[in-house]
């Protein structure tokens, strides 16, 4: 997916490209999907992030088949921007605040899986720590109690920020992320929001290869390795 | 006042004022960095800063309630966010001399 304002989607389509399948950018003005399996929603500031981010750009033409494309159990990935798209439109629960510490934060960080059964994490090992960097300013994740305790009880907090060591410290928690939640899923596990960026940490050059695992497992599901419950 | 006609019906312009505010329940970051920079400038007696939004809509309407309707109904699905957000809007009828239209 392409909105005006996206700069993640070059890196998204090289990453997978670089699995020798097929892909296709979406432009937010078309209305056809065009038949593919994994639609990508790429980190950026779509529309500026005008009003709140992703606000404007979940009413796009192309996010009704998005929403149609997610509730008939297609793969939808958002990353940062597209993570923020996601909870706005309600493909995911929540919201996003500003950063616990006001500032654009850019660095690497940690995450741990902690539910390896998902689609997007079928590769992984459970408790795995991987590395990616983050690029964001609103990337604070906020949920109600109750909504969270649901989250965590039926194991859709996919990723969560940690230290080194896997641990979930605070001072591991760049944004101030409510239970340190780096990434959520839907209830049927075929849609994953996460704040950091896996598509920039696909190739050695670029200071590591830990996110060709979510890309992988997708592609893993997709190719009849697994069917949702 | 300033009438026009809408699909046969008599419109009547109003200026809506919506201002949107963070939850009381949620942080403000933005607002606490302003508070620090306030008590940075000696006004120790600033206790609590919190920043929204103000946003003015201009639009036509039959009438007061079904501007008010139609606004609310746009606050809710775009200009703020249940989650975290709370609106209070302000609807007033723009009068021929085009008072705070510009």
């Amino acid at each position: 997916m392409v909105f005006p304002g996206s700069n993640c989607d070059a890196d998204c389509y090289r990453a997978v490209e670089s699995f020798g399948v097929d892909v296709r950018y979406v432009w937010y003005q078309d209305r056809d999907l065009g038949g593919h399996d994994l639609v990508i929603l790429p980190g950026g500031f779509s529309y500026g992030d005008y009003l709140r981010a992703g606000a404007i750009a979940r009413f796009s033409p192309i996010m009704d088949e998005v929403v149609e494309f997610a509730e008939a159990g297609g793969l939808v990935l958002g990353i940062c921007n597209g993570f923020q798209i996601l909870l706005e439109c309600g493909l995911l629960p929540g919201a996003m605040l500003t950063n616990a510490v006001p500032r654009f934060r850019c660095e690497r960080v940690h995450l741990r899986v902690e539910n390896a059964l998902t689609p997007f994490t079928r590769l992984c090992r459970p408790g795995q720590v991987l590395s990616m960097p983050i690029a964001h300013a609103t990337g604070n994740y906020y949920a109600d109690d109750a909504t969270l305790d649901h989250l965590e009880r039926s194991g859709r907090v996919v990723f969560r920020y940690v230290n080194r060591e896997g641990v979930a410290a605070p001072e591991a928690n760049p944004n101030g992320s409510c239970r340190s939640i780096a990434g959520i899923t839907n209830e049927r596990g075929n849609v994953l929001g996460m704040m950091p960026h896996p598509e920039r940490a696909c190739e050695a050059v670029l200071g590591g290869t830990d996110g060709r695992l979510v890309f992988a497992s997708a592609f893993d599901f997709l190719s009849g390795g697994g069917k949702l419950g | 006042m300033d009438v026009r006609r809408r699909g046969g019906q008599q419109a009547v312009r109003f200026k809506a004022q919506v201002t949107v505010t963070l939850k009381q329940s949620i942080l403000d970051p933005q607002g606490s960095a302003v508070k620090r920079a306030l008590h940075a400038m000696s006004h120790d007696n600033v206790l609590d800063v919190r920043i929204g939004k103000h946003i003015e809509l201009v639009l036509e309407s039959s009438d007061r309630e079904s501007a008010r309707r139609e606004i609310q109904d746009i606050a809710d699905k775009l200009l703020a966010n249940p989650v975290i957000e709370n609106f209070s809007l302000d609807v007033t009828e723009l009068d021929e001399a085009g008072g705070g239209a510009g």
